[in-house]
């Protein structure tokens, strides 16, 4: 026995009974807890209670789990019909996207929002197929907005990140509005061409199923560059200010679109599961800061843990270019468990 | 041994990969958690069971059928990319079987092959990505190759096995571009794919109980 653990082997202490019941158990204590949505314990989907909501467009998302609020607390009105829940991680499966795309027809088809990951991608083409053979109207929109990654033949593109949670609201406003499939899939499309993402990581996180750090990251270093699933980053760099990492995020995101002029920007300071909201708020600081530096007008913020990572510490800055259409989806009403206002 | 393939022929070879997934499922998770997510061996395990609790529940279906249902339990139980990988492999095999009772040596060849053209029309992926292809394409070429030389099928199948162990391991220095390995870029340079290397116990798995 060791007297205290071994900086490399940290034991695991997560709030769990066994890994394996982990999402099962959390869509239960959901269901519990929101009596608002109706939960498919079997297939693993939360749906918003009243779905079908006839003649809305309806949208679906869905994902490993691991990163709530994303997907599940995103279902309700204003944002999404329902949410597919995979294993930690782990794509969900063709059969649950057709069940949940089946669930949410009102009749004015389907629009399917995917983060761009190899499997996720795979599995909604392959429901996607199902559904058009069972003659409901699918849509799909792949979001990529991870500038850590180099979009380019060699790799598989950009990774789906924080610009997902922004589409969902704006897109679930745009159903809400009464537009059709075509016009609601335009406005997803604007929204992911129009953001960038850029996350770092303070540690990493534990996969419980895997019962120990996806990477070892020592104490006086961060990983700049990282993605959802504790997937290591761009690069390595000592720990540094948080104003220095401000700058790490945000200056590869400026220097891939051109934020300044039309109607401001979102920005959005999100948290990786175990940062506090303190430590965000500064963040959001000196990313405004460095924004108004470089010319860019925040029009909009939003500042908490959306998108996250398991129990991984750290932050990702999302910035949206807004033009007034964009503008008037996000301030339209959104009632779900993760983003709730002007309700 | 026959140099046809049956129903109760595939059924022996689904039951064979089953086995060697179940033995290698820490070595494969190992592996993906080298340059992927740590899931590759569990997820193919909780397939494969699936798949054999299909062939269990329904004994007579005919070689389409079989293979249908083995590539839809695999779709509806692994998630990720094999999911959908793996289980467009056997769905095109059943297409391709048709309405056959048995499938000679060609005709299995053909079958296999249309998986392949399955696998890279839905991962879109092309030999050296560092994919399962790498271990796929060679074991393919190498069947039909022994097969046109008046092999018979073991033989051939024999063949094709060795060339999926060749490209597993010729997968080792290659740069992965495809999948959740692609974001390492250089950094998943000497590590095996761990969807070639279960691909090679596929094949393997094929040469020790058809032909």
């Amino acid at each position: 026995m060791h007297h205290r653990p071994l900086p490399m082997e940290p034991a695991m202490k997560k709030l769990i009974n066994d890994a394996a019941d982990l999402v099962p158990e959390a869509l239960r204590g959901m269901a519990l807890a929101h009596p608002e949505l109706r939960i498919d314990l079997q297939n693993r989907i939360v749906f918003r209670g009243d779905a079908p909501v006839r003649g809305k467009v309806g949208l679906i998302s869905g994902g490993g789990s691991g990163h709530e609020p994303l997907h599940g607390g995103f279902v309700g009105p204003g944002m999404l019909d329902a949410a597919c829940a995979g294993e930690v991680f782990t794509s969900p499966v063709p059969d649950q996207m057709l069940e949940a795309t089946r669930g949410v027809d009102g009749g004015a088809g389907v629009l399917h929002i995917v983060k761009n990951y190899t499997g996720d991608v795979m599995n909604f083409e392959m429901a996607a197929e199902l559904a058009a053979a069972d003659d409901i109207e699918v849509a799909s929109v792949v979001t990529d907005d991870d500038v850590a990654v180099q979009d380019s033949l060699y790799t598989a593109g950009r990774r789906g990140v924080g610009v997902t949670v922004l589409l969902e609201k704006i897109a679930g406003a745009a159903a809400d509005e009464g537009r059709n499939l075509s016009g609601v899939t335009e406005i997803a499309q604007r929204v992911n061409a129009s953001g960038r993402s850029m996350g770092m990581a303070l540690t990493s996180c534990t996969v419980p199923a895997a019962g120990r750090p996806t990477f070892d990251l020592p104490d006086d270093q961060i990983e700049v560059g990282i993605g959802i699933h504790g997937e290591p980053g761009r690069r390595r760099v000592p720990a540094a200010s948080a104003r220095e990492v401000a700058e790490m995020l945000v200056e590869p995101i400026l220097a891939d679109l051109d934020f300044t002029g039309g109607d401001g920007v979102l920005a959005f300071v999100n948290g990786m599961g175990a940062t506090p909201l303190l430590e965000l708020y500064l963040m959001f600081a000196e990313v405004s800061g460095i924004l108004e530096k470089s010319g860019v007008r925040v029009a909009r913020s939003l500042v908490g843990s959306y998108i996250t990572s398991l129990d991984m510490a750290g932050c990702s800055v999302t910035l949206l270019k807004l033009d007034d259409e964009l503008l008037r989806l996000w301030d339209a009403p959104v009632n779900t468990p993760g983003l709730r206002r002007g309700v | 041994m026959a140099e046809t393939v049956d129903p109760e022929a595939l059924g022996r070879w689904l039951c064979a990969f089953a086995d060697a997934v179940r033995d290698a499922a820490d070595e494969l998770t190992a592996l993906d958690s080298a340059i992927g997510d740590a899931d590759h061996g569990a997820n193919m395990r909780r397939g494969m069971t699936a798949v054999v609790g299909k062939l269990e529940s329904a004994p007579d279906a005919g070689p389409a059928a079989l293979l249908k249902s083995a590539g839809m339990a695999l779709v509806s139980t692994v998630g990720g990319a094999s999911g959908p990988l793996y289980g467009t492999l056997f769905l095109r095999m059943a297409t391709a079987a048709g309405d056959r009772t048995e499938l000679d040596a060609a005709g299995f060849a053909a079958a296999l092959r249309a998986g392949l053209d399955g696998v890279v029309a839905r991962g879109k992926a092309a030999p050296g990505d560092k994919t399962m292809l790498d271990a796929l394409v060679p074991a393919v070429d190498a069947l039909d190759a022994r097969l046109a030389e008046g092999n018979g099928l073991r033989d051939a199948l024999r063949a094709a096995a060795d060339a999926a162990d060749a490209g597993s391991d010729a997968t080792i220095p290659l740069v992965a571009r495809k999948g959740r390995a692609s974001y390492l870029g250089e950094r998943s340079a000497g590590h095996r794919d761990p969807g070639a290397a279960s691909t090679a116990l596929l094949v393997r798995a094929a040469a020790e109980t058809l032909g």
